[in-house]
Formats: C-alpha cells, structure tokens, sequence
C-alpha cells in the first residue's frame, strides 16, 4: 500500500511543529508497512501521551492512545489476548524511559512481541520544553534554567541489558536506513526497540541554540556513525547507529500457549 | 453422588468461581494482602479454559494491561487491595472516559498507606466513588458472604458489559480470607450479559461511542473491520480529541448519567425484618454479618429492629435508602470505618439526626458485642 | 532499464509548512520556497529523482512521480 492509504487524511496537515522529526519517523515508519505489505486491519498502534503519542490519531489502523508512560502495559494485555495482530508503540523518550521506565524494562525481560519506537527529541514537547531523562549534562530546558545536572543513560544500553531481543537506532536524517530498520524490528518476532534520534526544533533547539530542524538533522548527520565503524574508533563520542542486538529467544506469549497446553493436560478429568 | 458442586472455600475463592463463570478470559494482577490468593487461583485456573493470566510489573501496569485486553473483546478482571487500589486509579479513569468493560476487585485491609495488610477495614469506600480525578460516576458493589461474592461478581461483569464501564468489587479481608460453604450454581442458572458487538458492516461508519436507542453502546473488537481511536481525552462520536465545550459536555453528561439514571437496574440489597422495624440497621460486606446477627437475637426477643443490607455502594442508592428507613426512630449504620456509609445515609434520610454509626477501626473485626455496646448507648441504655 | 526520470513534484501546500528540510537536504539543489513560504521545484529539471525529498518530509506534502517506462 501506498503511505497515503494508511493515514487518516481528513486530520492533515497534522499539529507537529514545522520540522518536527515526529513526522520523519511517522514517514518511514508508514514506508516500512507498505514494503512489508501489512494490511490496515492486523495492526494496533498503541501510544502514550505527549507529542510522539499524537501520531497514533493520525494513522489508520486501530489506534489507542493511553496513559503518560503506560502504552507497554496496555499493549500487553492486547498482545496476549489477541498474539495474532501486530503491535507498534511509538512513545517519546519520557514517555518511554522516564515514567514508562519501569514498563520498558518488563516488556523488554518478557520479551513479547511489541514493536517500541521511542521517538527520542531529549525534551518534553508536548508540555513546553522541560528536560526528560535523555536531555543529558549541560542542556538547557524550562526546568533546567542554570543547565541540567542529570545525566542521560543509553536507551540501547538500557534495552539491551533488560533483555530487548532487538535493539536498534537510526536518525531522521537517515530516513533510508530507519525504514530498513523498522521493516527488521516490526518482522522479529519479541520485543524490538528501535530508538530514533529526531528533532524537536521549537523546544530543544532554540534552548540549546542547536539551530532549527535542519541543522539538528546536520548533527544527527555529523554525530552518528555505524556500528563499530573506523570513525567511532577514532573517535568514542560518535553516536553508533545500526542493529545492536538481533537474537531468537522465546516469545512470550508463545510460551504462554505452552503453560495453557500444560495446564490443560494436568486438568482432572471429569 | 451429589447433583450440587459445594465447596468450602475462602471468599476471595468464591469470586473466582464468580469471575469464571461469568466467562472471565484475561487476569492481569499484581500480589498484595489480602487479594493475592485471587491472583495464585486464577494463574492455575484460567489456562486450564484456554485464558490468559499475567503477573504484570506493578498495579498500575495490571490496570492497563487489562484494559488493552477487554479491547480485544475479551472479558477482564483484576485483584488488588488499598495500596495497589491507589496505584490504579489513573488508569480506572482512563476506562470510565473510554467507556470500557473491566472489573477491579479490591478487598480492603486496614488502611491509609500501607496501614495493617493482613487485618480488615472498610476504608475505601469513599475512594471507590472518587479515587480518580474529575467528575464521574462509578459502580461499585459489595457482599457480605460466598454465595453473593458469587452472585456479585457475576452481577459485576454483567453491569460492566451493560453500560460499558468498569465495576469495582469492594469486598474486604474477613470475607475474602473466611472459609465459607459455596454452591457453585449450574451452568445457564445465574443470567450472564456478553459483549455487545456492532452490527455495522465492513465499509460503513462505525462510531464507537454512538448509543444506540436503548443506550447501549455497541462496541469492535480491536483487529475486527472497524478501525477507530481509543483516548483518554474527551471525544467525538469517532474517539478522536475533542475540545469543543458541546461535545465536552455531552461526553461528560452522559458518562455520569448512563450509571446515575439506571440506579435502580444497578442496585442489589437484601433486607431482613425491615416492614416494621423502629431501629434500622443498614450495613454491608462482613460488617453486615455482625449487624445481621444483632438482628436476629433482638428480634427473638421482640425488639423490632430490621437490616438493610447494601450490595450496590456506588451508585448510592438513596432513594431506597430513604424509603427503608422512612418508619424508624434510629438508623445505626454498621461499618469499619470513620462513617463513610453513615454520611451517605444522613443524606438519604427524613431526619438525619436519626442516624447513627457503630463502628470499629482498630483493624479487629466488629462483634455483635460491638454493636450491642454502640446500640445500648444510642438507645439511652448505658454501657 | 535507464535512470527514473521525473513527471512531477506533486506539493500539496496545504500540508508543506516551510520547514525548508528538503530544500536544504536536495542533492542537486532543485527546490526553493515561493512567496508563501510553501516549497517548489525551482530547477526541475536538475531533479535525479533520489526521492530523499519525499522520504525526509515530515508533513508528507511532497511526492516525486516518476515517469512511466514505455514498452
């Protein structure tokens, strides 16, 4: 299908900021559907709250908008009552790591089949610019007037060590490689999380002076480098971007059908 | 053989035949005193019928996971007690606003915080109608023995299916933990009401929150033809955000009605020697036990006292209320908590001067003993 | 099997907001913002269709159509 059969058209031009990279991610993210060829019905777009969270209003599929923090937890009810449709959670990086923290981990250790997408633009958007937990040392936010002293952590290091299956990171400006990444994170088959790097101009850039959405795009450019490549040797700051785990390991929900197999046979006959 | 299934089990046991029955698909539940034996039993129960049981990460995650799962047409429960109950209120509101069957069972201890966990209370009431933020309406029913544990929870899911809300089971320790003789009714005995699917074809409009002309509010399963928007925001017809004052309003007018006109449909009691009773006692859960036992002795010595056994807490059933109590000279209302029932009930009654409480909140069960004390210095009589 | 060659820059004004990102990011420089601050094809003809436009656009308002090969 093309991108324009799986948006809800009558709500564009959507309320993203001008050069929001919500809109880049929401662009290959509809791109790797349409290759993959999934059909409108069998996915469940499940969100949390904040600027990322809106994308799910904007896309055909059955779409549930939830709680700040909390799309894991719902997503995982409809998963295993339902294993057989295809859940995408796109959340923001507090939705995700802040106030979602906890539920990321679970998801992650359970591994259960959900495709996380944790829109990462390091600042609470939708509420005007506060730090989240991915801000880093030094940045300037609403809440952080004299600069932030919490320091961020590696949600790929993060997911990695809670158990993800695949973990994954790319960029807006490498739309390319973000479609392919997604196409591989919504096909394995347990928890993938694929972090993006996006930019939120009218918040974290104008407060971190990082210039608007094309110029945080050059640095997403200029920062990032593949996984393991010659420049990060050089050079340990750059940002590694590429598939960082992609193992086989039991789906959850898989495994419950095995529990629900071994408590039906140890059932007294009547 | 025996025709009938009897077992002796605790009430907490009782509301898991209940939930079953009623056809219980997914449980989502963390361990907390004194509810967890619901969470143990239905971990071994609900795969052996091909349904999912999940020990989530926390309450507030269990609520949540719930509701993603009634949303794929499942029916859904989960368990917890005054702590874990705190911890869900955000997402209990989040299925009263998206209008999504679900029942929360909380069997109350001995509370604020983490107050006494294995000792029994009644503090929650009051949290029950207003735990969550923002006007709204809730249902919120209780029992004082197995059979109407039973009887309850299988009420519980079919009012939840009825009117597209959740249900909170407000039962409390002593009748969750006590053992207790159960008749498991057959099956096809107690009435079940099951999801109400939309009619509209595949292609055509489909509003999720359209009532119909009974006011029922036909729902999709999620992955079914229909693809619509699930918020927590306020809503059009369609469930995408909405902050148009007329819309607002309607959305909220009609989430408090639909429970607030159907109080009578809602309402269950049971009443005893009530016709020509001069002291009323109005009681609920285990309390009601007690209070039912005063009743019976008083009685046999030919006082006129008579029971007013509430099932249904919230909507608060004040007009019946009101008209049980019209003939009585006192209303002693009989709970384990600082009157939080009574308060309902002075504004139930005539006079409500004429209401009374005896109460007990040391975490000990109330006696009869108890009452008596309280009754002989209501009635003038001295300790 | 030769290089796509284009048809059209398909904008739709209504959704493309200035954000200026497939200006900046076109290899060959083909686009620019009209009057309105609306993205246009000012050198069409310099387009080599990597379609980096479309794939960057945030507010899916820009679609380049590739013309059809002849049999």
């Amino acid at each position: 299908m093309a991108v324009k059969d799986y948006i809800r058209e009558r709500f564009f031009p959507h309320i993203w900021c001008p050069g929001c990279g919500h809109g880049i991610v929401m662009n290959s993210l509809l791109r790797a559907l349409g290759e993959l060829g999934m059909s409108k019905n069998e996915i469940v777009m499940v969100s949390g709250i904040g600027c990322s969270a809106r994308i799910s209003g904007y896309l055909d599929f059955h779409t549930l908008h939830t709680l700040h923090g909390r799309a894991l937890a719902f997503a995982t009810g409809v998963k295993m009552s339902r294993p057989e449709l295809n859940l995408i959670v796109p959340m923001g990086d507090g939705d995700a790591l802040a106030i979602g923290g906890n539920h990321f981990i679970h998801a992650a250790r359970r591994n259960i089949d959900l495709t996380a997408i944790v829109m990462n633009n390091r600042i609470y958007g939708m509420t005007g610019g506060q730090y989240s937990p991915l801000s880093g040392y030094g940045t300037m936010a609403t809440t952080a007037p004299y600069t932030n002293i919490d320091h961020a952590f590696d949600t790929v290091e993060l997911a990695t060590a809670a158990g993800a299956s695949f973990v994954a990171r790319s960029t807006t400006y490498h739309v390319q490689q973000l479609t392919k990444i997604l196409k591989q994170a919504i096909l394995h088959e347990g928890f993938s999380v694929v972090e993006v790097l996006t930019q939120c101009p009218t918040y974290f850039g104008r407060k971190n002076r990082a210039g608007g959405a094309v110029e945080m795009m050059e640095s997403y450019k200029k920062d990032t480098t593949s996984i393991g490549s010659k420049a990060k040797k050089e050079n340990p700051d750059l940002i590694e971007r590429g598939i960082f785990v992609q193992k086989e390991l039991p789906e959850y929900c898989d495994e419950y059908d095995k529990v629900i197999e071994r408590a039906k046979a140890k059932m007294p006959k009547e | 053989m025996r025709k009938e299934n009897i077992k002796f089990i605790q009430g907490n046991e009782a509301c898991v035949e209940g939930a079953l029955y009623a056809g219980l698909d997914f449980f989502a539940g963390y361990p907390i005193t004194p509810s967890t034996e619901i969470a143990e039993l239905l971990s071994y129960r609900l795969p052996q019928k091909g349904g999912k049981f999940i020990q989530m990460e926390d309450e507030i995650a269990s609520m949540c996971a719930i509701i993603g799962a009634s949303l794929t047409g499942s029916k859904v429960m989960t368990a917890t007690s005054g702590p874990g109950f705190s911890l869900m209120q955000e997402a209990l509101g989040y299925a009263v606003m998206a209008e999504i069957p679900c029942v929360v069972v909380d069997v109350q201890r001995g509370g604020p915080s983490t107050g006494i966990p294995t000792h029994v209370s009644q503090g929650d009431v009051n949290q029950a109608r207003w735990g969550t933020h923002g006007d709204h309406a809730i249902v919120t029913i209780t029992a004082s023995n197995h059979q109407d544990v039973f009887k309850t929870t299988v009420d519980a899911f079919n009012i939840s299916e009825t009117y597209r809300t959740p249900v909170i089971l407000l039962y409390d320790e002593v009748v969750g933990h006590m053992r207790e003789r159960l008749v498991v009714p057959k099956k096809g005995e107690l009435p079940l009401v099951q999801r109400l699917r939309t009619s509209v074809k595949e292609g055509v409009d489909y509003h999720p929150y359209l009532p119909r002309e009974d006011g029922r509010l036909p729902m999709s399963d999620f992955g079914a033809v229909h693809r619509y928007n699930v918020t927590g925001l306020f809503h059009d017809m369609w469930g995408f955000p909405s902050d148009n004052p007329d819309i607002v309003h309607g959305l909220l007018r009609h989430l408090v009605d639909k429970i607030q006109n159907n109080v009578n449909e809602i309402t269950r009691y049971r009443e005893y020697h009530l016709k020509d009773a001069e002291i009323v006692l109005v009681s609920y859960g285990s309390s009601a036990r007690s209070a039912n036992h005063v009743v019976v002795a008083r009685r046999a010595r030919g006082e006129k006292m008579g029971i007013l056994e509430l099932q249904t807490l919230w909507p608060f059933p004040y007009d019946l209320v009101r008209e049980k109590c019209a003939n009585a000279k006192y209303v002693v209302v009989v709970e384990m908590n600082m009157g939080q029932i009574m308060e309902e009930v002075r504004k139930a009654v005539d006079r409500p001067e004429k209401v009374f409480l005896a109460n007990r909140i040391d975490g000990s069960f109330i006696t009869p003993t108890d009452i008596r004390s309280i009754l002989r210095l209501i009635q003038g009589k001295g300790v | 099997m030769g290089k796509p060659k284009l048809k059209a820059h398909i904008i739709n004004p209504e959704w493309c907001k200035g954000c200026g990102i497939c200006i900046h990011f076109c290899p060959k420089n083909v686009l620019e913002l009209n009057d309105n601050d609306k993205v246009f094809p000012a050198r069409p003809s310099d387009c080599i269709c990597c379609k980096l436009c479309e794939l960057r656009c945030p507010d899916l308002a820009i679609e380049i159509e590739i013309e059809q090969e002849s049999q």
